[in-house]
Parts: structure tokens; C-alpha cells; sequence
């Protein structure tokens, strides 16, 4: 009878008999993920609550791209449960010693927050929305479907006057001013999960949180980047000619494009040196106080996941893309190239915290490799392998398309 | 008339009256519960030199505890320690020493083994492994639902009903003890036999234990014999820098041990 784990894990020497690689893809994408989210609002706050300028447009972008990475957040946590149809016992009797207990009312709190910033950011459209489809006659099905949800969408509140839209705005500055802290706190969280287990040599670390949230700022960013990027790019094949429903030419998207990036480039640079002075402080430090766990740490960092730690981690997710944002004249297609890297590079960083802290045994006198499933074979080997972790990436892009359809994530000259 | 801040106020003074006198009530019925009952302290005591790896307490333990015979997990089990006279440090455990030890190959992963012979070895020992029903159980404190909980006589329990499956105390648990349970997808873990010390009978590992290697005693019974040994003897636990204090107790541990 196979025990769960036991298919992905190789053991090697001595290594207690119940001892599996228990945390698997599914926990490495649930911090990849929330480390997303944090990242893209807190972007979105420079602008709204630091009233840095020239993010704006990404501002509006990257709230709602990090609205619909939240609402798949806890997908990977669902995909990883062995009993997913308790999840709810959390929230039922949430058990407050325990790191993981938080998560329901952090994150609800954080979603009510997103979603209300959201609402206001984009009040003034829900109602002239409605009350353009309100005066349509003869509505076509879709039509009168938008038009309820619109009107739903409104929340009765109609006025949008002037005075009213300062108050929205004033709301908003509110909200993102809480939202920092919050996000802050929702993905420092996931790092005191791990750093607070004491039984685990690679994970005991007080940084642990710190180094969580300046790598979720760093991929967040990155993401809202390249998904900024991808869009325009999108947008400048459509357009023709001079005149389009954007009113602007080719030239002009480009521009816009080409200055957004590079100015959100240098936030990149700046939390990445953050990020990595951190980590590298971690590793220095274990290294300098050599406890009785370095020796068996030291031969899974300079030894087995060498490879994924100081050539994949290290080298190719932080060091080339450093060099390749900070070189003069950022194009657009080195900046494409050098936020898939950074991107790549936090993911690395979450698998080698995850599979890297299971890597050796408790005994500390073995070893254990992890077998990432490709093809399942049964649903564990699905939801807790590389088609499990596709699915978790997909789904806040079909999310954002969703929400697309209803609000007008890019439309430059609409001011709130 | 009554207005609606009156009203108001009247609700509050109600609800948070009844709530300071629920709080008393719990208080009093909290004391009196804890000052009537003198409960038990349940401790292990492992010999370790009384131990000849027969691994009989493995399979009683699979046995009584309904964890499939076949499967590689085990709530109890029996490591065998061979320390060569090159100094080299040989561990294992063949699936949790279930069918004992009876060959002089050690274990060395999936498929390795390595042969050693008797005139090789410097020292040899074997060191039984179950829960430690820790005073301060870092499963418990992660268990996000509450699932896992210590029981007033000291042992840790796993609601089988109430799991979620997530792993976290499999994560804490410094000794390696707990695991997914195969057929109930649950965290599962030795709980000395809960069933059974608490019907005044003995573990199915001691009972099975030829050699007295394995005992059971209450510490809050000074007259019992396993208590009054780990006062008066030279006794030692596991990993003790974890601050869990273990309450398995070890005679004759070795600084090989892990």
C-alpha cells in the first residue's frame, strides 16, 4: 500500500521511516502565489498612496491583476489538503497558536480590502455603465445580463459627482495605505509558517518573513511588468493606422510602454537588492555560527542543490537580470527577457526554501529527493505535480481576462 | 416610549451581562472540575541495552493500530546503530525493523546495502523509537483546526474526523513520529495505545516486548516502578534542545543516537 509522499521521494542513508517530502509543488506555488499578490498591490499603492505619477496606469493594472492572483491563492492550498473538503474547519474552529489558522481572517481581511479599493477605483464606471444600458432600448439578453450586474455592481450608490468621486479617491488612498501593511503582513505569514518550524534546520530563521516579503515584492512587480508589457504589446498589434478606439497611434502606445517599464524597472532593481542581501545574510550567518545542523545543511546547499540554489537561484534568477535592468538603454525585450528571469528566480528561491528544507532527514545522518510528478497516474500525483501547478498559474489569467470583459483595466485618459 | 438609544443601550447592558456571567460560571466550573480529578501522567521508559531488535513491539503495533502491514509508515520502530572500528557510522532501519533484524546488511538507501562483518564492529545497539507525548508539543501548537491535542493525563491525540490533512504537525515534529495515515489520509501518530491505558491494560508494544525493553508508568504515581526508576536512575530523552521535553525516556542513550 503506498503512503503519500512515498511515490515522489527517494530516500538516501538514514532517514526516519516516516519521513517524506510531505510539502511538495502545491506548497511551493502557495507562497510563489501570495508573494504575487502582495507584490502587485503593493506596486499599485506607490502610486495611490505615495502618488509616484508615472506608475499610474500600472497602478490600475496591477490592483486588478493582483485581485484576481488572490482569488486563486488558496487553490494550491486546496490542491496540497488531503482532507480538501474540511478546508473550512479553519475558519470553524481556527486554532490561534497555529501559524495557518491566521490565514482565513488574513486573508478575508486582505480580499474585503482589494475588493473594496477595487469597487472604488472603479464606482464612476460601474454607474454610467448602468445608466447607459438603463436608457438602451431593446436590450439584447447579454445586454440586460450586464446591465444587472452592473446595477449589482453599483451597490445602489449612484451619485457621482464631483464631490462624491473626491471621496472615492480620498477611500482609495485609505485603502492602499492599509492594503501595504496587510499585503505585508498576509506574505510575511507565509514566511513565519516555515520560519517558525523549529524541527527544520533550513527553515528556523527569524529573516524567514523578511526575506518572504522583499521576494514577493520583487516577483510581484515582475509579474505586473510582464503582464503590462504582454497586454500594450497586444493593444499595439490592434491598433491601425492613426485612429482606433484608444486614440492613440502605434508610436504613442510604445512610448507609454517603453516609459512605464523603464521607470518600474528601477522600483524592480531597488527591491531585489533588498531581497538578495537578505538571503545572503541568512546564508552567511548559518555558515559563521556552524550549529550541529550545518553539516548536513552545508552538503545540501554546496552539494545536492547546488545546482538549484547558486546556478538557477542565485545566478540565472538574480544576477543576470540585475545586470541585464541596470545595463543603459532598457529595451523592451530585455526587460521582457530579464522579468521572466526574475520571475523564474523567486520561484527557484520558494522551491529551494520548500523542497530544499525536506532535502535532508530530521536525523540529519540522510537525504531525501523529491521526483516533481510530470504524467499523473492517479490524482495525487495531478494535483500535487507539474499539472497541478499549471493549473494554479492559468487560472488568475483566465480570472483577469474575466474581470477585463467588465472593467476597462487600460484606459489612459480616465483620471480618478 | 422607549427611544432607540435607550433600547440600544438596554441590549448592550443585557448581552454583555450575560456574557460576564457565562465567564464566571465557566471560571468556577473549570476549578472545580480540575481540583476533583487526580489524573494520570502517562511516561515511557525504553531500555535501550534490553533491546535485541526482534522488532515484535513493530508488528504488534501495526497489528493493534490498524496501520496496513505492507504500507512504509509505522507509529513505532527500532533503529539499529553500528559504529565500525574505522569510525564510521552505520544507521538503519528496514521497514521500521518490522521483521527485526536479521541479516548484518545495513540499509543504505532505496536499493543499497552494505555488509558488515562481526569483526568490523566497534559498537552495536538498538534504539526503539515511538511518540514522546512531549510536555510541549509542537504538533499541537501548529494544528491550524485543532485536530491534534493533548489529553489531561498527557498524551497527544489526532481527530481523525477533524484533520485536514495538511501536514503542518508532520512539519513540527522534531522526532519524525507522525505520518499520513494510507486508507484515512490523516496525520497519524503512537499514542501508548490510548485504547487500551486508558482501560487500565498495557501498549501492544510492551506487552509484546520479550525482554522488558518497553514499560508504561504513571509519574504522578510515585509508587510505580517505571516512575520511581526515572527518578533514582540515570536516565536521558531525545533531542532535548527542541524544548518539547519528551516524555519517552531513555536508559543507556548513546551520542550516536539522532
Amino acid at each position: 500500500m503506498e503512503v503519500h509522499g512515498e511515490v515522489w521521494t527517494l530516500k538516501e542513508l538514514f532517514v526516519y521511516p516516516n519521513e517524506y517530502i510531505y510539502w511538495s509543488v502545491q506548497i511551493v506555488m502557495y507562497p510563489f502565489m501570495t508573494g504575487l499578490v502582495a507584490g502587485a498591490f503593493v506596486l499599485s499603492s506607490l502610486y495611490h498612496v505615495f502618488g509616484i505619477k508615472q506608475l499610474r496606469e500600472m497602478a490600475r493594472f496591477s490592483l486588478v491583476l493582483s485581485f484576481a492572483l488572490l482569488l486563486a491563492a488558496p487553490l494550491p492550498l486546496l490542491f496540497h489538503l488531503l482532507q480538501p473538503t474540511r478546508a473550512f474547519n479553519v475558519f470553524l474552529t481556527p486554532h490561534f497558536t497555529s501559524a495557518i489558522a491566521a490565514f482565513g481572517i488574513v486573508f478575508s481581511g486582505y480580499m474585503a480590502i482589494v475588493a473594496s479599493e477595487l469597487w472604488f477605483v472603479y464606482r464612476k464606471h460601474f454607474v454610467t455603465q448602468a445608466l447607459l444600458l438603463r436608457e438602451k432600448r431593446d436590450k439584447s439578453l447579454a445586454e440586460s445580463l450586464l446591465h444587472l450586474l452592473y446595477s449589482v455592481l453599483t451597490l445602489g450608490a449612484y451619485d457621482i459627482s464631483e464631490e462624491a468621486l473626491r471621496k472615492d479617491e480620498q477611500a482609495i488612498r485609505w485603502l492602499a495605505g492599509i492594503g501595504i501593511p496587510v499585503a505585508c503582513f498576509l506574505h510575511g505569514y507565509a514566511g513565519f509558517i516555515f520560519g517558525s518550524v523549529k524541527a527544520n534546520a533550513l527553515w528556523m530563521t527569524p529573516l524567514m518573513p523578511v526575506i518572504f516579503i522583499m521576494s514577493a515584492v520583487v516577483s510581484g512587480i515582475a509579474l505586473c511588468m510582464l503582464s503590462y508589457i504582454v497586454v500594450m504589446e497586444a493593444r499595439r498589434r490592434r491598433v491601425s493606422g492613426t485612429f482606433n478606439s484608444y486614440q492613440m497611434t502605434r508610436e504613442q502606445i510604445r512610448g507609454v510602454e517603453q516609459h512605464e517599464v523603464t521607470i518600474t524597472a528601477r522600483y524592480l532593481v531597488f527591491f531585489m537588492i533588498f531581497a538578495i542581501s537578505l538571503e545572503l545574510l541568512d546564508l552567511v550567518f548559518r555558515e559563521y555560527t556552524a550549529l550541529k545542523s550545518w553539516d548536513i545543511l552545508r552538503r545540501v546547499i554546496y552539494g545536492r542543490d547546488f545546482l538549484n540554489i547558486f546556478i538557477l537561484q542565485y545566478l540565472v534568477g538574480n544576477l543576470v537580470p540585475f545586470a541585464l535592468l541596470l545595463l543603459p538603454r532598457l529595451t523592451i525585450r530585455r526587460a521582457v527577457v530579464s522579468l521572466l528571469l526574475v520571475l523564474f528566480g523567486v520561484f527557484m528561491m520558494r522551491w529551494n526554501v520548500v523542497i530544499g528544507g525536506q532535502a535532508f532527514s530530521l536525523s540529519f545522518s540522510g537525504f531525501m529527493h523529491y521526483h516533481l510528478p510530470i504524467l499523473p497516474h492517479d490524482f495525487d500525483t495531478f494535483k500535487e505535480g507539474a499539472l497541478g501547478a499549471a493549473v494554479i498559474l492559468v487560472v488568475p489569467y483566465v480570472l483577469f481576462w474575466l474581470f477585463g470583459k467588465i472593467l476597462p483595466v487600460f484606459e489612459p485618459e480616465e483620471t480618478h | 416610549m422607549i427611544t432607540r438609544r435607550a433600547f440600544m443601550r438596554r441590549v448592550l447592558q443585557t448581552i454583555s451581562g450575560a456574557i460576564g456571567a457565562a465567564g464566571v460560571a465557566a471560571v468556577a466550573f473549570r476549578r472545580r472540575a480540575s481540583a476533583n480529578t487526580k489524573t494520570s501522567r502517562w511516561a515511557f521508559l525504553v531500555d535501550t541495552y534490553k533491546c535485541v531488535g526482534c522488532g515484535f513491539c513493530v508488528k504488534a503495533c501495526k497489528l493493534e493500530n490498524d496501520v496496513p502491514y505492507e504500507a512504509n509508515v509505522t507509529r513505532t520502530w527500532v533503529e539499529r546503530y553500528i559504529l565500525t572500528k574505522k569510525g564510521e557510522l552505520l544507521i538503519d532501519t528496514p521497514k521500521g525493523a518490522r521483521d527485526g533484524f536479521i541479516s548484518s546488511r545495513v540499509q543504505l538507501g532505496k536499493d543499497t546495502y552494505r555488509e558488515v562483518k562481526p569483526d568490523e564492529i566497534a559498537k552495536a545497539f538498538f534504539v526503539p523509537k515511538l511518540c514522546n507525548q512531549c510536555e510541549n508539543p509542537p504538533c499541537v501548537q501548529v494544528c491550524p483546526v485543532g485536530a491534534t491535542y493533548q489529553t489531561e493525563d498527557g498524551v497527544v491525540l489526532v481527530d481523525r474526523k477533524w484533520c485536514i490533512g495538511c501536514g503542518y504537525c508532520i512539519m513540527a515534529c522534531p522526532y519524525g513520529v507522525r505520518f499520513f495515515h494510507p486508507v484515512y489520509r490523516v496525520a497519524d501518530k503512537c499514542n501508548f495505545c490510548y485504547h487500551r491505558i486508558s482501560q487500565g491494560m498495557k501498549p501492544a508494544c510492551v506487552e509484546a516486548c520479550p525482554f522488558g525493553a518497553r514499560l508504561i508508568g504513571d509519574l504522578n504515581n510515585p509508587d510505580d516502578p517505571v516512575t520511581q526508576y526515572i527518578m533514582t536512575q540515570r536516565v536521558s530523552v531525545l533531542k532535548e534542545d527542541y524544548g518539547t521535553k519528551p516524555q519517552v525516556y531513555y536508559v543507556g542513550l548513546s551520542k550516536e543516537v539522532r
